[in-house]
């Protein structure tokens, strides 16, 4: 494949979407979760669930951070490598991003500096809002980008004017039945990673033997809560697929390996597809399963990719194989939260010691199956952007050099790999000194709109505590 | 309806110029400082408010992409090297302010990364305007100009004037908020900066006369245009006056509507052009069903409130900064 500005531009944007998609993925779920947290504080007047909640807002507050920076950089890509998408689109996304940034900033930034600084300030109940508010501002921010993403997958609500999309039917647009499952989607993969990290870290503590009380509230909060959503997340799953089916057959049929049209289809578990040959090799499949998970039938006809021509069909491996890492995900954190679940209720969880182990590592899967999913979306949506309408090779930026793409594309890696290093290792850091078991003295006066700054502030009480 | 959102991206860019200039002054003004004390000052004077203030370039970018998508489309593209720049910048030294506070041996990296970051995203910023000025390349309403099209002595000219002029407003932001020998040094700094401002704008003028651009025929055109640059000059004295009488809080405010000054200048002297002279406002508008959408939801109440909050905000942090305290 030849070097272009195009391949490099593409491969900048999953670079960097991927990198910030690390980031709210996780505070999504966490700050529904401290809202949780908070609730059954205040109800139940537990410590413990007080002391648990100061010690994830902490982690909160670098995850966030890192996740204000690396937006920054996606507000401009869109008008420096995709300009002509941005020249075309920018009466129906910039509306749609702007929304995002006007919502969840105000809502942010307005309620995050309560959350830091305010506990000694305000009432409780106006502490337990704000700590909803900020919920509410990640997940209208996810709202939106939902929104954006699924009119390029399924573009309503528009005329073209002058090669221009222009809006005619914003409902059309809010309340496309593609946002309606696909937001659910992303939503219940940011709570199932939140619950997934909670979980580890109680694991993690519990195989250490250290803080107890709080482990053990992590644990099973966290192992319960995956154990409800799991099947709801793959019922979701089930319904993007249904769309995906319906309005993107090529796509489909690239996740499904299938090459050919079938009646009754086969379903392709494993194979390694070949583009040059248009076949799969090393196939494992089972009849009629294909048109079961398709049309919920005996006896349908599945499209093949064949039935498309080649400029029209997307790659195929990587839908593929991401769909399959994605769902084995899946599978793997239903084991673990059902199985740990029932361990954890029998209070035989600490005798299993590989299933702690096994719940710890775990936590980096809804992770992966996040951007495998992501994946799944993105590249199984080409060669177009605005599916069915707008190239992507028509999207990019006609006069980009190799050597400007280049040059952004390293600068990007190596600053974002930087911050990336430091970033973890606070975390890490955090981690591992573990909830101090006392209660943070808030500092003098509120600093509203400064994620990180929390944590050093509290740095110096809790770090060597743990070291 | 494009009036509103014209006059909502001109509110944007200019709470960003006033704010984040001062912050990112403050910045380049850290890198010249030698001591310790004095640069845990410097940064306690701008750390409540500085994401706040960098968040009026993203509500630009995104109001640019909704409301005038070719401009939007147009610019970034143009300056890809250039905000490629910007941003790393910007990261690095937002990044600088969390990790510098704990960091022990590796204090020196987050030192120069919030000098250098602070001074590449400032310079940038000038440095695009100043290619704006003099007219970028365009045809058919995309940019021609290659890789470094923006380049010429004009726009880096430019640049070094607005490091200049963040600097300026970030030593007035630094009389405002400390005491003792942080303000005291940021005093002796102002008449310097200034009179380098001043012979800056000079040399603008006079560039910009023997270059015949085009923005020179505008204000000739337009003689009531001299208001701006009259609200300027007078500005200018009340900074002369404060400084001589050492009242804190007054030079900020008047380097701030010196730069709301500069502003108007430069946007009345593009209007109604919204790139010179290629496009314009009428021509770069998103259609009305775009910006109708926009505006009963995140104009009518979400911009109001944001306006309200950040000066909430501030007024919270109003008053001098403890030097007593390390980090704020």
């Amino acid at each position: 494949m030849d070097i272009t500005a195009l391949l490099l531009s593409r491969l900048q944007f999953a670079f960097t979407i991927s990198f910030h998609i690390i980031f709210p993925s996780f505070t999504i779920g966490l700050a529904a979760w401290l809202t949780v947290l908070e609730a059954l504080g205040l109800t139940t007047g537990r410590p413990a669930y007080r002391v648990v909640f100061e010690f994830w807002l902490k982690i909160f507050g670098v995850a966030f951070g890192l996740g204000v920076v690396s937006g920054v950089v996606m507000a401009f890509e869109f008008g420096t490598n995709w300009s002509e998408l941005s020249r075309m689109s920018g009466p129906i996304q910039g509306p749609l991003l702007s929304y995002e940034t006007f919502t969840a900033f105000f809502l942010e930034a307005s309620f995050f500096g309560i959350l830091l600084f305010g506990r000694s300030r305000v009432p409780p109940w106006l502490y337990l809002f704000s700590t909803a508010m900020v919920a509410l501002g990640t997940t209208l921010s996810a709202f939106w980008i939902m929104v954006n993403n699924s009119w390029m997958q399924v573009p309503v609500g528009y005329t073209m004017v002058n090669r221009q999309f222009v809006p005619t039917d914003w409902l059309a647009i809010l309340f496309s039945p593609v946002v309606w499952v696909r937001f659910p989607h992303m939503l219940l993969a940011s709570y199932l990673t939140g619950a997934s990290c909670v979980a580890a870290t109680g694991a993690w503590y519990l195989l250490r033997g250290e803080y107890h009380a709080e482990a053990r509230i992590m644990l099973r909060m966290g192992l319960f809560l995956a154990a409800v959503l799991v099947p709801a997340q793959l019922f979701f799953g089930h319904l993007v697929g249904d769309y995906v089916h319906d309005k993107q057959p090529a796509k489909f049929a690239a996740i499904e390996g299938r090459w050919h049209d079938e009646q009754p289809a086969s379903e392709v578990l494993f194979a390694l597809p070949d583009e040059a040959t248009e076949t799969d090799h090393y196939a494992i499949s089972i009849p009629v399963l294909g048109s079961l998970i398709g049309s919920m039938s005996f006896t349908s006809k599945e499209v093949g990719l064949t039935d498309f021509p080649p400029q029209d069909r997307p790659p195929v491996a990587i839908p593929f194989f991401a769909f399959r890492i994605m769902v084995g995900c899946g599978m793997l954190m239903l084991f673990l939260a059902w199985y740990g679940s029932y361990l954890s209720l029998k209070e035989r969880i600490l005798e299993k010691r590989w299933m702690l182990w096994g719940i710890f590592l775990g936590f980096p899967l809804p992770w992966i199956a996040i951007l495998t999913g992501w994946f799944t979306a993105e590249v199984g949506r080409q060669p177009w952007t605005v599916y069915g309408v707008l190239r992507t090779a028509d999207a990019v930026t006609p006069f980009l050099t190799v050597r400007e793409a280049a040059i952004s594309l390293l600068v990007f890696c190596a600053v974002y790999s930087f911050i990336f290093a430091f970033g973890t290792f606070y975390i890490y850091r955090l981690l591992r000194a573990g909830p101090a078991g006392r209660l943070i003295d808030p500092p003098v006066g509120a600093i509203p709109n400064r994620p990180m700054s929390v944590v050093h502030h509290h740095a110096g009480s809790t770090v060597p505590a743990g070291e | 309806m494009i009036m509103f959102w014209v006059a909502v991206l001109a509110i944007s860019v200019l709470l960003y110029v006033l704010l984040d200039g001062f912050d990112l002054g403050v910045g380049i003004l850290f890198g010249l400082a030698r001591d310790e004390q004095r640069r845990d000052t410097m940064l306690s004077a701008v750390s409540p408010v500085w994401d706040g203030n960098e968040t009026w370039l993203i509500v630009t970018g995104v109001i640019l992409w909704g409301a005038f998508p070719p401009v939007y489309a147009t610019l970034l593209s143009a300056f890809y090297l250039p905000l490629l720049l910007m941003l790393a910048g910007l990261i690095l030294r937002g990044v600088a302010f969390e990790f510098r506070a704990r960091a022990e041996s590796s204090r020196w990296v987050w030192d120069i990364a919030f000098f250098g970051g602070s001074l590449v995203a400032t310079f940038v910023q000038g440095m695009t305007v100043g290619a704006l000025v003099q007219g970028l390349p365009i045809a058919n309403g995309r940019y021609t100009g290659g890789d470094f099209g923006w380049l010429s002595p004009f726009a880096l000219l430019c640049g070094v004037g607005l490091c200049l002029g963040y600097t300026l407003l970030g030593a007035c932001w630094l009389v405002k908020k400390c005491e003792d020998k942080t303000r005291d040094g940021a005093y002796r700094l102002i008449p310097g900066l200034t009179i380098g401002l001043l012979v800056f704008l000079l040399v603008v003028f006079v560039y910009a006369l023997a270059d015949h651009l085009q923005v020179i025929d505008r204000w000739l055109q337009r003689p009531y245009l001299l208001i701006f640059p009259v609200v300027g000059v007078a500005a200018m004295a009340g900074l002369a006056h404060s400084v001589v009488r050492r009242r804190d809080g007054m030079p900020f405010s008047m380097v701030a509507l010196t730069f709301a000054a500069a502003f108007g200048t430069l946007a009345i002297s593009f209007w109604p052009y919204m790139i010179p002279f290629s496009i314009t406002i009428q021509a770069a508008a998103a259609p009305h069903s775009s910006l109708a959408f926009m505006f009963w939801g995140e104009g009518l109440f979400v911009f109001p409130l944001m306006l309200i909050y950040a000066a909430v905000n501030y007024s919270v942090f109003r008053g001098k900064v403890s030097p007593a305290a390390e980090h704020y």
